[in-house]
This record gives C-alpha cells, sequence and structure tokens, in this order.
C-alpha cells in the first residue's frame, strides 16, 4: 500500500454487517447450489474499483482472517486494502494457499493451475476463483449440466477467456479435486462449481 | 446494558458472526463437492451434544429474519427436541415458526424426511449424529479419510453382504448408506431407508450437520443420490400393512404406538403434519370413532388432536 491511502477504503462495508452478510451468503448458496442461475447480490457494499461489485459483497460476506486472498492483477491496492479494513483478510501473492482468488477479465486459463485444488484427504481446501466478465447474458451460448441443474442450463457470458470451456472441463476431470468458480459482473454473478460440466454448443 | 435489561443480548441467531461465517464457507464447499464431508469448527451450542448441534449450527449460519423455520424430530413437530429447537430460533432469531411443511423455507430435521415432496427453493437441514459411514467398519478417521480419497468402498459391500448371508436379506432399516453422484458413499443420517429415495433428485437443497463429530455435507438440488445394493438383492424400502390409525394414510412411515397394557397398538403417520393435513381433508382413520355426520366427526377430530 502506498503512504497514500485512499479513505475510500474505510467506506462502502455492510451498513448492517449481520444481515448484509445474511443476504449475501444465501445469494451465494442459492447460486452454488443451482449453477447456472443468474443471481444478483443487490448493492449492499461499494468496493472500490477495479474490484467488481458482486466480487466485492462475496468477500466481504466470507472472507476474514482465515481467508487468504488472491489478486491476480497489480491494480488492486485500493480494493486489497478495502477488503483488510472491512475483513481482516490477509492478502496472498502465494496462489496455491489463497482461499479466494480475484482474477483479471480474460485471465490466462493456463496459469489457473496455480490455484489450490485441495487434496484427495481434503478436497475441501480449494481456491475459490471470481472471474469478472463483461456481461452475463449476451455472449455465446454454454449448455450446463450436473448436480444442482434439473436437467440442462444455459448460461451466455461475453468476454470469457480464451480456452475456458476446456479449462473448465479439465477442472471437471479432476472431481473431487478442482477449483469453484464464480463469473462476475456488476451485482451478479454465475455459480460454476467443480460438479458442473460445461459443453459448447 | 441497563439495570432492567438484565438478560446478556445475542448476536442474531445465536452465533457470532466469525463463526458463521466459517460454517458458511463450510456449507458452499459442500455443495462444490457433493457427499463430501466438509471439516468444520463445531461451537459449543447451549444444548448437549447429540441433541441436533450440527443441524442448529448449520441452521442458525443459513437463517435469515424472512426465513419461515419448522423443526421436526422423528416426523413430529410436538416433541422435545422439535419444540425446543424451534422455540430457541424464535427467540434468538426471533423468525416466523410452522409445522406446515408446504409453508417452511427452513425444515430442520432429526430422522425423518417429510412425507410431502419438497419444493426448489426449501432447505432441508438434516441433525447427524455419525456422518462416517464407514465409521462402524473402520474407526481410524485417518485410514476413512483415506478410503473416501481412494474411492475404496468394498468394505461397505461386505458389510450389506453379511447382512444377507446373516438374515436371508440386506438387515439395515436406517441410516442407510448412500453413493453421491457415483462418487462419494455418505451416511444420509439415521433416516428410516424409507426415505432415501426422496433424497434422489430432491429439487430442494439438503444440507447436513454434524455438531460433535465436526462435520457438514451437503446435496445440492437434482443430485443422483442411489442406495447401495446388488443385483440380486436389489435396495427396497420398508412396506407398511397397516394404514394410519387417524388418517388412513397408505405408503407413509408409520410409528408403532401402544395404547394400552393389554396388547393394544395402533400405527400413525410418523409425518404429524402429514397426518393432520389429511385429517383437516377429511381422511378418518379406523382408530378414530366411526360415527357418521359432521358435527360428531368435527369434536371426534378435536379428540384425536
Amino acid at each position: 500500500m502506498t503512504a497514500q491511502v485512499s479513505t475510500q477504503i474505510y467506506e462502502g462495508g455492510f451498513s448492517d454487517p449481520v444481515f448484509g452478510s445474511q443476504t449475501v451468503f444465501r445469494a451465494v448458496m442459492d447460486a452454488m447450489a443451482n449453477p447456472g442461475r443468474v443471481i444478483d447480490l443487490g448493492q449492499l457494499t461499494q468496493a472500490p474499483a477495479p474490484l467488481e461489485p458482486a466480487a466485492g459483497a462475496v468477500l466481504a460476506a466470507l472472507a476474514d482472517y482465515d481467508t487468504p486472498l488472491c489478486f491476480e492483477a497489480q491494480n488492486n491496492a485500493d480494493a486489497a486494502a478495502w477488503l483488510t479494513f472491512h475483513t481482516g483478510a490477509p492478502v496472498t501473492a502465494d496462489r496455491a494457499n489463497a482461499a479466494f482468488a480475484v482474477l483479471v477479465s480474460r485471465s490466462a486459463v493456463g496459469t489457473w493451475s496455480d490455484f489450490a485444488i485441495g487434496t484427495s484427504s481434503f478436497p475441501d481446501r480449494s481456491t475459490t476463483l471470481l472471474l469478472p466478465v463483461e456481461d452475463l447474458r449476451s455472449g455465446k451460448r454454454l449448455t450446463l449440466n450436473g448436480p444442482g441443474i434439473e436437467h440442462a442450463a444455459d448460461i451466455a457470458p461475453a468476454g470469457l477467456p480464451e480456452g475456458f470451456a476446456s479449462a473448465m472441463g479439465e477442472n471437471a476431470k479432476l472431481f473431487p479435486l478442482g477449483f469453484d468458480l464464480l463469473l462476475v459482473c456488476g451485482s451478479e454473478l454465475i455459480a460454476l462449481p467443480r460438479t458442473t460440466r460445461i459443453m459448447e454448443n | 446494558m441497563t439495570g432492567t435489561d438484565a438478560l446478556p443480548a445475542y448476536n442474531f441467531a445465536y452465533l457470532d458472526e466469525q463463526t458463521k461465517r466459517m460454517i458458511r464457507r463450510a456449507i458452499l464447499k459442500a455443495i462444490a463437492i457433493p457427499g463430501y464431508q466438509v471439516p468444520f469448527a463445531s461451537r459449543e451450542m447451549p444444548m448437549p451434544y447429540g441433541w441436533g448441534t450440527g443441524g442448529v449450527q448449520v441452521t442458525a449460519s443459513v437463517l435469515g429474519p424472512d426465513d419461515v423455520l419448522k423443526v421436526i424430530d422423528q416426523g413430529a413437530d410436538d416433541t422435545t427436541n422439535a419444540v425446543s429447537i424451534r422455540a430457541f430460533f424464535a427467540k434468538v432469531a426471533d423468525v416466523a415458526t410452522t409445522t406446515k411443511t408446504t409453508e417452511a423455507t427452513i425444515i430442520q430435521t432429526r430422522h425423518r424426511i417429510p412425507e410431502t415432496p419438497l419444493e426448489a427453493g426449501q432447505i432441508l437441514v438434516y441433525q447427524v449424529p455419525i456422518p462416517e459411514p464407514l465409521r462402524f467398519l473402520e474407526p481410524r478417521e485417518t485410514e476413512t479419510r483415506v478410503m473416501h480419497g481412494l474411492e475404496e468402498y468394498g468394505l461397505m459391500h461386505v458389510k450389506l453382504y453379511e447382512d444377507i448371508a446373516q438374515h436371508g436379506h440386506i438387515a439395515t432399516t436406517y441410516a442407510y448408506p448412500v453413493k453421491v453422484e457415483d462418487r462419494y458413499v455418505m451416511d444420509p443420517s439415521p433416516v428410516p431407508k424409507f426415505d432415501n429415495p426422496k433424497m434422489h433428485c430432491s429439487p430442494a437443497l439438503q444440507l447436513f450437520g454434524a455438531g460433535r463429530e465436526k462435520r457438514i455435507y451437503a446435496l445440492p438440488p437434482f443430485t443422483d443420490v442411489v442406495s447401495l445394493d446388488f443385483e440380486d438383492h436389489p435396495f427396497a424400502i420398508q412396506r407398511f400393512e397397516a394404514h394410519c390409525a387417524l388418517c388412513d394414510a397408505r405408503n407413509v412411515y408409520l410409528d408403532e404406538v401402544v395404547t394400552d397394557d393389554r396388547g393394544g397398538r395402533m400405527f400413525v403417520c410418523s409425518d404429524t403434519d402429514h397426518c393432520e393435513t389429511r385429517r383437516t381433508e377429511g381422511h378418518r382413520g379406523t382408530g378414530l370413532p366411526q360415527t357418521e355426520g359432521g358435527e360428531t366427526a368435527s369434536t371426534s377430530r378435536e379428540a384425536a388432536e
């Protein structure tokens, strides 16, 4: 952090931490239990740019001193300071040790293998990735199936990284290991847990 | 705290926020890995382990002020465990409570799944005593973890086979092991095997909390849940000859109730809400006084309740 700390980092947390974090958690749980469903987290937090509002809300609700955060981009000093102030979460550059990782838009999928995928005895010790996209509805159609989806679900996020579907396919093959991913855009998100299988149409 | 306000104030839903966050993260990982038992730092609750502390902690972590909570104990809304947990949340979270399955958003259960099919958006929270299905076959946690990691479930099939060798059929009637999404063998908590088929592809989210054993696991909606069996000994649920003596229901799970000291007994629905709903709809079992006519029928219905 530079000497010039923006006062912005002290603002924008939950105005009511108990019910705000409960609301966001239930929305994220709904998203994880229903992969592919677009879930709006509302405007309960105001995270500093370039952190997407939905990513800010998820981390404000779920991060704390037990969950090291990793930022892929270098321009997240304000966001990192904001999260450290509001949640106490440490920021780490060690990808294998990160509980949550905030990726850059169109992040290189080849580098995702650095993140924790858990161990065969503890597959839960894996990173949850937050990937910003340009839009959640106007892109190329992808069809999902897996637990949480009755038959099939369609999503159409725009601005996905090159090779996204095949990277997610490789991740799904690792099951029960693997990372879990949240696509974030504005105040909305789509959850893609490791169990979700993605087919390009 | 003022002098008149002598009771200490608790956080919403009793647990502190850091505990809730820790449990919430465990729930999300449990949903991402269906059937896998996520370790969590279970807290002391104001009730003994074995009284549903795991389910209570899960419920406390997901509960919001707009939820409607139902709590059942062996299917019944009016038994000690159900009444005290419902009163606990009414007090520490000020949430609305109900006994109607269809009105509830969160149903905490000890050992039954309601007869009324659950709907999308509902959350079923199980109280689990022993989450590890392999525990009585292999007591060491380090070993059972490796067995789950390697998908080494031969021992469980040997156990079911020994049932057949000794009894001629699979004699396991509750906590009947299931395989989730063709990967993890899971203990469905001690629900009767009658309820196992209801877990398969349920539209509701199912969360399991074991407080003493410090494990949380989950079944997302529409998840494959298959009861273990053999080709020549397929899984079968319990069948009851009797109908419910109060509401005449068939194909439901029945409790045997001793009515006197001369061998008198009757079978009644274990799911009290299901039974009451059927009786208000006019279904009458043989255990109720057999009278015709509206006035006497309603009187006897009150007496039965």
